[in-house]
């Protein structure tokens, strides 16, 4: 390890003018956060279409609205987050396919479009052009829009691991990480956009998806602090942000609290006492702990100089 | 035609004439740099010395930036240079996030990414780039790596420590270093402590970023 050399060469650098820390911050997270909402909430429709149809009514209209709403911030925190946003035609115009940024703006939009045309469906009722019977055209749809859903949620993964300056993303990890905060932002969703409308074995199972999610995320990230730096110099590095006193030390660990333990636990509880009160109470916490965490995990490799 | 650069830390002397040159032809803006030297200070009083490292775009054969601009802004050119269309570029600042030399910055005039591009333009009219000319000490050398009969190859030939800037990053850099330790070449060598540095108070253009 290179860095152990410094107690023998005292190296300091004494003149160098690096780029500016953070180029991608909050803007980029809301993006992030709103995405794993707005595609997780369809993963959910899906589940609950296969596990019990009957418990859709109601609920296809409503969902399928907050998870379009979900992505248009998604797409408007995108737009916004360009220097040249009023340039965002080009990647239409002259699209670049090697980059995920491309591909994901795309299946975005194709994503965004097919929601639109199911909420105009649902909507429009007897009078809809296109179909004679809304819901049966929905649940058929909801099939295709959530294979697409499946890309468009690991996208940002692709962009992290082309990212090649920030050796903490790295792909096979980040592509779960991101259908893992889908199916914890979903499920979160649904548990509280369900109110009365699901049962309170459907409740539950959701809260099994949402327990089960945050689980597995907090393993991978409690995985990554562990052993990530114990191969790479740079990971090491970075990971020093969120240790001892690093800069982010305390936003990691309040994310870390607020999206996965509470969440697991308050989920634990709920099912012991089939109080759906709490399970609401887990859906608030998973789903704003999730900004925290994917915020940390943005900016943190940010913070290693490249030069 | 593959060009490339090659630098003899043996020979810089940090004078910072190529930053200057560059800063000049290019009309960078203030705040920002298509080239810089680095300074590091190596060693306890009396037994110090000061290293000097040049740091611009490696044209990376295998270059991150092009592979992740959304639009082709980054690009090669059939000489091996990776350039740049800035009327193109949407400011997605994906290079930025994918060049792991820290080559690529946010222009605070255009909004648009921008780097070394070799002075391709110069280039194009049979010109050295401006940091070549500039060089009092020929430390920059630069040409074909194809040919091997010019100057670079044959530097690259003669010399045992020809070196790149994290190869394990896999981008196959055509950017050389002759004399290089770990204290010129990786950012983890060295300490960036808060009061050491020459020039603290540096003013940064605004780039509407969102922090």
């Amino acid at each position: 390890m290179v860095h152990e050399s410094l107690a023998a060469t005292h190296a300091v650098v004494t003149l160098d003018v690096p780029l500016p820390e953070i180029f991608w911050g909050w803007f980029v997270t809301m993006n992030m956060w709103a995405k794993s909402i707005g595609t997780g909430l369809v993963f959910m429709l899906f589940l609950l279409l296969r596990k019990n149809p009957s418990e859709m009514n109601g609920l296809r209209t409503p969902a399928m609205i907050v998870s379009f709403i979900m992505m248009n911030v998604f797409l408007l925190f995108t737009l916004a987050d360009l220097h040249q946003p009023f340039r965002m035609w080009h990647i239409f115009f002259y699209p670049h396919w090697t980059s995920a940024i491309t591909v994901g703006a795309w299946m975005a939009t194709v994503f965004v479009g097919l929601e639109f045309i199911m909420i105009a469906a649902m909507v429009r009722k007897d009078k809809c052009l296109f179909t004679k019977n809304p819901v049966s055209f929905f649940d058929k749809t909801l099939f295709w829009l959530t294979l697409l859903a499946i890309p468009v949620t690991l996208y940002t993964a692709g962009i992290m691991a082309e990212a090649t300056a920030r050796e903490l993303w790295q792909m096979p990890t980040e592509s779960v990480q991101m259908i893992l905060a889908a199916t914890l932002s979903g499920s979160a969703a649904i548990i509280l956009l369900g109110g009365s409308k699901l049962s309170k074995e459907t409740e539950q199972f959701f809260g099994s998806v949402l327990g089960l999610s945050a689980l597995m995320a907090f393993i991978i990230y409690m995985s990554e602090y562990v052993f990530g730096g114990m191969k790479s110099e740079d990971a090491q590095a970075i990971l020093a942000f969120v240790k001892g006193h690093g800069e982010y030390t305390t936003m990691f660990w309040i994310g870390q609290w607020v999206a996965y333990i509470l969440p697991m636990t308050l989920v634990a509880l709920s099912r012991k006492s089939q109080n759906s009160s709490i399970l609401k109470l887990a859906a608030v916490l998973a789903i704003a702990g999730l900004w925290v965490v994917k915020h940390v995990w943005l900016v943190i490799p940010q913070l290693l100089s490249l030069s | 035609m593959q060009l490339g650069f090659l630098v003899d830390l043996h020979l810089c002397m940090g004078c910072k004439g190529c930053e200057i040159a560059c800063k000049v032809e290019n009309e960078v803006p203030l705040s920002t740099w298509r080239l810089r030297v680095k300074y590091v200070d190596v060693g306890v009083f009396p037994e110090t010395k000061r290293t000097f490292t040049p740091l611009r775009c490696n044209h990376c054969a295998n270059a991150p930036c092009e592979r992740i601009c959304p639009v082709s802004a980054l690009h090669y050119i059939e000489n091996g240079i990776v350039n740049i269309d800035s009327e193109r570029c949407i400011g997605c600042a994906g290079c930025v996030m994918a060049c792991p030399y820290g080559a690529i910055y946010i222009d605070p005039e255009t909004q648009t990414a921008d780097k070394c591009t070799y002075c391709a333009h110069r280039i194009a009219s049979s010109m050295m780039p401006a940091c070549v000319v500039a060089c009092p000490v020929e430390a920059n050398i630069f040409g074909d790596l194809d040919d091997p009969t010019s100057n670079i190859s044959k530097y690259i030939q003669d010399h045992r420590d020809v070196q790149v800037r994290k190869p394990e990053k896999g981008t196959d850099p055509h950017h050389f270093y002759v004399g290089a330790s770990q204290e010129h070449l990786n950012p983890l060598a060295s300490q960036r402590i808060e009061g050491f540095n020459l020039f603290d108070n540096i003013t940064h253009l605004p780039l509407g970023g969102h922090e």
